[in-house]
This record gives structure tokens, C-alpha cells and sequence, in this order.
């Protein structure tokens, strides 16, 4: 086993940093750089921002944050949500973002992961995934922040995002996501098994349990967490404690 | 202050690269022009992609020759990730070609199994310690000054350099028992194939090392 990576996930709308329950009902946070700051100068590992309005006005709002995460924070970002194009995803990245996160427009059209791919690498290419549990190991691909269906199974849905050039692997259970009462370890194990590109677990870290299994039995390469960062239940440092003390490898520094 | 020139071959995101370098106090140039990068106090050789793609990037730009007239001068330069797989004669990505030839050795793909025959994730994604090749005594005055062996940057990569000459090879990590080349170095040539600008206090003080590096007279 190598370095788990440690990944704070902050959704965003407009200005501020919300948390939601199962991606519905959301609550404003404040200022997601400055929660951002905090959890770099406590040892995070990388930083995830998700736009979960992206209409087409409110960008810039996105596009602000990032560039002044890049004047103090210098460890990996990636930016998620209304990016539906490679001039989309060169924008983001030129506002300081090391990787795009890509769910609904994957979706309508699949060539874009290849695109984007292609034009910036697969290290930049990150297939974001909601999945929500339709039955006995089987997963339906959502997106619109788990309000939209799509009949797409996941596992198949994984692995031609991965043959189309994707480099990473977000995935979110829809299920799980803000309930912090732990990840759905069975299908992050399923995509992780099958996959030789990394899977980032997401949604549902309640407690240093839940990310213990996710690791050892879901075999996630690394970790999102937002409820218990935000709500301050666990500092980054007190988690890469708990992890050393368990004989997890993280980090450390 | 000082001068660092950041080459733009249009490969891969150069703000990072400026933001973590004017954060240690450099003054930071980017560009494509070859006269600026000869002339260069400091000079920064960054890149994420493919080996072939971006020698014939530098190569359409007229940089080659202007990189290595650099390198010759004893001026520090440090070249990141596929920057510094450049820095070697040859990449065995899509083919074999010829690199920038500052450094013997060649780049070719990180092993698909580990030494116990178990495989792994490629790329190489993700936070690992720095561990010299013998002892850290030739860390001093490097640009891993002050670094304890083990600490960790992020790595990015799915090809590895691999020196010809056990002196070129300063620091590597360990992926799956593998040992990947991590930090490359011939005079004041340095090759990191993590991202400092991404490696948070560690990959800062990487930066600030390199430019306390005093010029070699030739």
C-alpha cells in the first residue's frame, strides 16, 4: 500500500462554500477560500472545488476562487461542475486548476474525456461519477447533483470513461453523499478492483472508521471528505494521526 | 530578487509554476523567446505531457539549442516532470527520441509489477517520500538543502528516468518496491520529476533552495 491521498471536496455556489444533505438542501459554509486555506496549513493532501450552480453567469464566481487559491495554496486542485467543453476546461485550468472534474457533459457526450484527454492530459481528466444503488452490486450513473437519471450502469460507465482517456476516477454515492454515516465501500471496491487509473472515494465520511474501511475495503486510492472538515468533527492533522496509528499510510508534514 | 525564466512550449499550465516561484521572492519571466532563456539568471524547464511532443514543441520553437547553450553556461536550471525527463538523451514513449542530452541515461515506462510481481496503478499518482541514493551527505548544498530523507512531493507520471550514472541520480521514492528517479542532478542541471509547486512546504523550500544556488564559474 502507498500514500493514501487526503482530499478536502468544497461544493460551491456562487461566493460561498455549502454542504448539502444527499446533494439536496444546502447550507452556506462562508468563504471557500479561506476553509480551503485552513485545511492546506493543516496538511491536506489536495483540494476539490465543486460548482454546483455553473450556470453560465456565474462562472467567473469559480473561476475567482481558483485563481486566488493559487496565490497561497500549492498543492493540487480540481475543479468540477459546468464544465462542458475543452475551451471550459482551458479556462479553468488557466485560472490555476491542475485537473477538470467531468460528470453531465461526459455523459451527453462521451468524446469530450477523450478531448480533453488528448488536448491536456490524462492527469488532467478526472471522469466525475454519481452513483446511486439500483439493486444487488449494481450502480445507475446520475448527474445534475443526483437529480438526473440516466439508465447508464456505472462499472460500464467507469470503464469507458477510463478507455476514453480519463485519469482519475471521482466517485460520489449518491446514497451515502452527506449522510456521514460512512462510504458505500462495495462500489468503490468494484470500480477500484476493475480500474488501473486511481479512485477517489466520496460521500458519506462520518468518522475515521468509515475512511479506515473504505481504504482497506473498498481499496480507494484516495478520499474526498467535506462534513466532518467543515463542521470542524476532525482537524486534517487529527485525521493523519488516527491513520498513522492505524497503519494507514498517509502523508506526512 | 531573483530572475527566473519559465520557458512556455505550450505544454501544460505555467501558473502554478509562476505562482509557487514569486511566492519565494523570484521575480518570474515567462517565455518562448530562445535569446531570453540563454540569458537567463534562473532558468525553469516545466512541462506535463508527452516526451515526443514536447521535444518537437521546443524543437518548433527554436529552443533546443538555446536550453542547452544554458545548461553549458553553469547557471542554475531546473527542469519539472517532463521537463526533467527531457534533460536525457533519450524517451521511449511512442518510439524512442532524442531528448535534450544534459544528462546520460534515457526515460522509459515505470514496470508494470513490482519486484514481488504485484501490480499497481499507473500513472504514479499521489504524495511519496524523497530517500537518497546512500547517504542525505550529499543533500548539503543541493537543492534538497535541509530536506529529511522520507519527506513526501507529489508525483504525477507514468515514465521514469533512468540515469546512466549513479552520481546524476540525487534523490528517489519508492512505488510498489520500485525505485523511480526522483531528483536528477549534473552541476547546477537539476531534474525533479515531482511538481515542487504542487508539493506544498516542502516543494516551497525545494524552490527556495534552488535559488540560493550560486552559479558554477566554467
Amino acid at each position: 500500500m502507498h500514500n493514501v491521498r487526503l482530499i478536502a471536496r468544497l461544493d460551491v455556489k456562487g461566493p460561498n462554500l455549502v454542504k448539502g444533505i444527499q446533494l439536496e438542501g444546502l447550507r452556506k459554509m462562508g468563504n471557500p477560500n479561506k476553509f480551503a486555506k485552513k485545511y492546506y496549513d493543516e496538511g491536506i493532501d489536495e483540494i476539490i472545488y465543486m460548482d454546483i450552480v455553473a450556470s453560465l453567469y456565474e462562472r467567473d464566481n469559480i473561476k475567482e476562487i481558483v485563481r486566488r487559491t493559487s496565490e497561497d495554496i500549492f498543492i493540487p486542485v480540481t475543479v468540477g461542475g459546468g464544465i462542458r467543453s475543452v475551451e471550459d476546461a482551458r479556462e479553468i485550468l488557466r485560472a490555476g486548476a491542475d485537473k477538470v472534474a467531468i460528470n453531465t457533459a461526459a455523459i451527453k457526450n462521451p468524446q469530450l474525456i477523450s478531448d480533453v484527454s488528448l488536448r491536456f492530459g490524462s492527469q488532467c481528466m478526472v471522469l466525475s461519477i454519481e452513483a446511486k444503488r439500483i439493486g444487488d452490486g449494481q450502480w445507475e450513473a446520475y448527474y445534475d447533483y443526483g437529480r438526473e437519471k440516466t439508465g447508464i450502469d456505472v462499472v460500464q460507465w467507469a470503464r469507458q470513461g477510463y478507455e476514453l482517456g480519463a485519469g482519475e476516477i471521482l466517485l460520489t454515492s449518491i446514497d451515502m453523499e452527506g449522510g456521514a454515516k460512512g462510504f458505500d465501500t462495495e462500489l468503490v471496491r468494484t470500480i477500484s478492483d476493475m480500474l488501473p487509473i486511481p479512485v477517489i472515494a466520496s460521500g458519506g465520511m462520518g468518522s475515521i472508521d468509515d475512511l479506515e474501511s473504505v481504504i482497506r475495503e473498498g481499496h480507494a486510492d484516495a478520499v474526498a471528505m467535506a462534513h466532518v472538515l467543515h463542521y470542524g468533527s476532525c482537524s486534517v492533522h487529527e485525521i493523519k494521526e488516527e491513520c498513522l496509528q492505524r497503519n494507514i499510510r498517509v502523508r506526512v508534514g | 530578487m531573483k530572475n527566473v525564466v519559465v520557458i512556455d512550449y505550450g505544454m501544460g499550465n505555467l501558473l502554478s509554476v509562476r505562482r509557487a516561484f514569486e511566492f519565494c521572492g523570484a521575480h518570474v519571466e515567462i517565455t518562448s523567446v530562445p535569446g531570453r532563456v540563454e540569458r537567463a539568471e534562473y532558468l525553469v524547464l516545466p512541462g506535463v505531457g508527452a516526451f515526443a511532443d514536447g521535444m518537437s514543441e521546443l524543437e518548433s520553437r527554436d529552443l533546443v539549442k538555446a536550453v542547452r547553450r544554458f545548461a553549458k553556461t553553469g547557471r542554475p536550471f531546473m527542469g519539472i516532470c517532463l521537463g526533467m525527463q527531457m534533460m536525457m538523451e533519450a524517451g521511449e514513449e511512442f518510439g524512442i527520441h532524442k531528448g535534450l542530452a544534459l544528462i546520460p541515461g534515457t526515460v522509459s515506462m515505470i514496470a508494470k509489477e513490482g519486484p514481488d510481481g504485484s501490480s499497481h496503478k499507473i500513472p504514479h499518482i499521489g504524495w511519496n517520500g524523497l530517500f537518497p541514493p546512500h547517504d542525505n551527505g550529499r543533500w548539503d548544498n543541493t537543492i534538497l538543502h535541509g530536506i529529511s530523507p522520507g519527506e513526501s512531493a507529489y508525483f504525477v507520471h507514468s515514465f521514469s528516468a533512468v540515469p546512466a550514472h549513479p552520481d546524476n541520480d540525487l534523490a528517489g521514492c519508492f512505488y510498489n518496491g520500485l525505485r523511480l528517479c526522483a531528483v536528477l542532478q549534473s552541476g547546477n542541471v537539476y531534474g525533479c520529476q515531482f511538481h515542487p509547486e504542487k508539493s506544498s512546504s516542502v516543494g516551497l523550500r525545494i524552490i527556495d533552495n534552488f535559488l540560493k544556488i550560486q552559479p558554477i564559474r566554467q
